[in-house]
């Protein structure tokens, strides 16, 4: 019958879209009114997508070592892995 | 391998961190936050009924408009949290039966009727208030989707008991009449409302599992006691007062002492023997059954556009 | 009522407006007042919280409104006077808002039929020479324009669904239709605001109502209903009987207290 569908809100322009909840609809159509009814009632939103919940691939618990902590090691890639002279304070 | 997982699970729970939906869990963890989530989900269904009934009776429009919204947000809270317990591999459908069939419960406090205006004002100041003292811990749950849920339902709660609040100081700064409706709903409602935090801690044997997985971070009783310190005092500000002779700040423990509560009752009520019980649930299983065709209709609908549009059904 | 008003603001075009935002006030209360009654009924949850959406709009446009007609009137009655305190005599909204509402098809027929001539009469009233009726215009736009698409997307699915979802829709519009005529009668007060460049005259905003609603009973797969008789009478404050029980239910408490702050 009705299917599940996530909702992902835009709080405002400049904001990337994020994942609010979840809701029920049988269409795509009636699913982002329930998502504006359900998730915006106190203007949390500018822009709302929704997507349905079997349509996701997500990356699952197991593969969790060999996906995330390669990239763990990479000191370099961050700012504060570099000293600069106290006279450059900003770069 | 199951050692392992539940090492892991473990590890996290101790580090305090977060369960995610995809993670490894223990079935009888899996279990308790189904049916502890269902039941929060229920009771906020269930919970429109009582304040529902005088949306169209409020006494202004202003009073009217704020309980629409009110009663509209437990809609919206019962959904996050049906939301939360889907992520746990259950169908709201199926929570809903469990409802509907008497195999899940609610919050016991919602079978109480509201028989006047004033008790609109007593639900939001004396019930939401002990439900926020129970919710507030439940954002920092252990599992993730319940707590980003609570951490929603708290944030916009903050304006229920300020409007349950507000609506008693109007009355009790009212008329005499007035004055005495507020006093009268406050009698009903406070011994109701210090059950809902559960039995005493001695008679609530998975309240230590719950603590350990972190699920539950303060026991029955020390939330029912900060309630009660909390609520003592404003009820002076309101100019009522509290049902209990007993009651009484004592300087020992820097606590209010209150009376004994009448768990005769409480046990009767969550039996299904309070005066609302048969009523909450007929109500709702009646508008289910009766707006099942719409959903239908709106399925067949969607699968009628997909074909039509050469597009398969997801 | 009468010595009231005459008592009150003495500018002579105050009474035709004050009448007039009464009406449109009167429109958006009690069609709120009917949907309220949905709450925690509603065929789904997610329904539920729509339902409650449409009437928090509308009873603010109603406030707005009333508010507004109390000032015109200048005899110190206040909206919830107004909302309250006054007969089913005096009460003067179209009598399409305050039929009951009937299975979930019945109400989302009334609001198809509503909000299309809603939304038709705002978007030509955000024009208005008045400050306030542009105003309240402006904003109820957005809000019939999102009633409105609720109530077609119902419509259409409810038409184009199952069997007996489209029983019970062409049901529900030919029980409606009969009220639908009324909300484009105009009479002197319509007229003389319209020239003025106040209010809008309903009777310019029958077709494009017309034409909107064939467009949707059509996607949705519904006859037009032909019947013969139309009810009438709101305007003037003769209303259908259901009409005293919903003002019996809504102004019961605020009456029990006349002295009452709330």
């Amino acid at each position: 019958m009705s299917q599940l569908w996530e909702v992902f809100v835009r709080g405002r322009r400049g904001l990337s879209h994020v994942h609010a909840g979840s809701v029920h609809a049988a269409d795509a159509q009636m699913a982002l009114r329930n998502a504006r009814d359900v998730y915006t009632r106190r203007g949390e939103g500018v822009s709302i997508w929704v997507v349905p919940s079997s349509q996701i691939t997500a990356s699952t618990p197991d593969e969790k070592d060999p996906f995330f902590d390669p990239s763990a090691d990479k000191v370099y890639r961050h700012p504060t892995f570099y000293n600069l002279p106290e006279e450059v304070r900003q770069m | 391998m199951s050692a392992d997982l539940q090492t892991q699970f473990d590890a996290l729970i101790d580090a305090d961190e977060r369960i995610e939906p995809r993670d490894w869990m223990p079935d009888a963890y899996r279990k308790t936050l189904i049916r502890q989530i269902a039941q929060h989900a229920h009771s906020e269904i269930i919970g429109m009924q009582p304040e529902g009934n005088w949306i169209t009776r409020a006494p202004s429009l202003k009073r009217k408009a704020i309980l629409m919204a009110k009663v509209q947000d437990e809609a919206g809270h019962g959904l996050y949290l049906y939301g939360a317990a889907e992520t746990l591999g259950v169908d709201r459908a199926e929570l809903l039966d469990l409802l509907h069939t008497r195999k899940q419960k609610y919050s016991s406090i919602f079978n109480y009727p509201t028989i006047s205006w004033a008790d609109v004002g007593a639900i939001g100041w004396l019930v939401d208030g002990a439900a926020i003292t129970n919710q507030v811990p439940l954002c920092r749950c252990s599992y993730g989707p319940y707590a980003r849920a609570m951490i929603r339902i708290c944030k916009e709660e903050s304006f229920h008991q300020r409007q349950g609040f507000e609506i008693l100081l109007t009355l009790s700064n009212g008329t005499p009449a007035q004055r005495g409706l507020a006093q009268d709903a406050v009698n009903r409602w406070w011994w109701p409302s210090l059950m809902m935090f559960g039995p005493p801690d001695a008679d609530s044997p998975n309240s230590a599992q719950s603590m350990a997985w972190g699920i539950k971070r303060f026991s029955n009783d020390e939330l029912r006691q900060k309630f009660v310190d909390m609520t003592v005092p404003q009820a002076g500000v309101l100019g009522l007062t509290l049902p209990d002779p007993e009651l009484r700040f004592d300087e020992e423990t820097g606590h209010h002492h209150f009376g004994e509560i009448d768990w005769t009752e409480f046990y009767q009520v969550v039996k299904g023997n309070g005066p609302c019980n048969e009523q909450r649930l007929r109500h709702r299983v009646r508008a289910h059954e009766e707006g099942a065709w719409v959903g239908e209709a709106a399925a067949a609908y969607a699968a009628k556009q997909a074909s039509r549009e050469g597009v398969a059904v997801a | 009522m009468t010595a009231k008003i005459s008592a009150g603001n003495t500018d002579p075009m105050a009474r035709p407006r004050f009448i007039y935002a009464l009406r449109l006030g009167d429109d958006a209360l009690i069609l709120a007042q009917r949907l309220s009654e949905w709450a925690s009924r509603a065929p789904e949850i997610e329904e539920d919280i729509a339902l409650t959406n449409i009437a928090l709009d509308l009873l603010g446009q109603a406030r707005a409104l009333l508010d507004y007609a109390g000032t015109l009137e200048g005899a110190g009655r206040d909206e919830d006077d107004l909302a309250y305190l006054r007969t089913e005599r005096e009460f003067t909204n179209v009598h399409l808002v305050e039929q009951e509402n009937g299975d979930f098809a019945h109400t989302i027929a009334r609001q198809l039929f509503f909000s299309t001539y809603q939304l038709a009469l705002y978007e030509e009233l955000i024009s208005s020479t008045d400050e306030l009726l542009a105003g309240v215009a402006a904003k109820g736009v957005k809000e019939a324009a999102y009633h409105n698409d609720h109530a077609t997307q119902w419509t259409i699915r409810l038409g184009d669904g199952t069997d007996e979802s489209h029983r019970r829709m062409q049901a529900a519009i030919e029980r409606l239709w009969p009220f639908t005529p009324e909300l484009f009668e105009s009479d002197d007060v319509d007229r003389a605001l319209a020239a003025e460049g106040v209010g809008v005259d309903p009777s310019t905003l029958r077709s494009r109502w017309a034409l909107s609603i064939a467009e949707v009973f059509s996607s949705a797969t519904l006859e037009a209903p032909q019947t013969t008789w139309s009810s009438h009478g709101g305007r003037r404050g003769v209303h259908t009987e259901g009409f005293g029980y919903l003002l019996a239910e809504m102004q019961y408490l605020h009456r029990s207290y006349p002295d009452a702050k709330w």
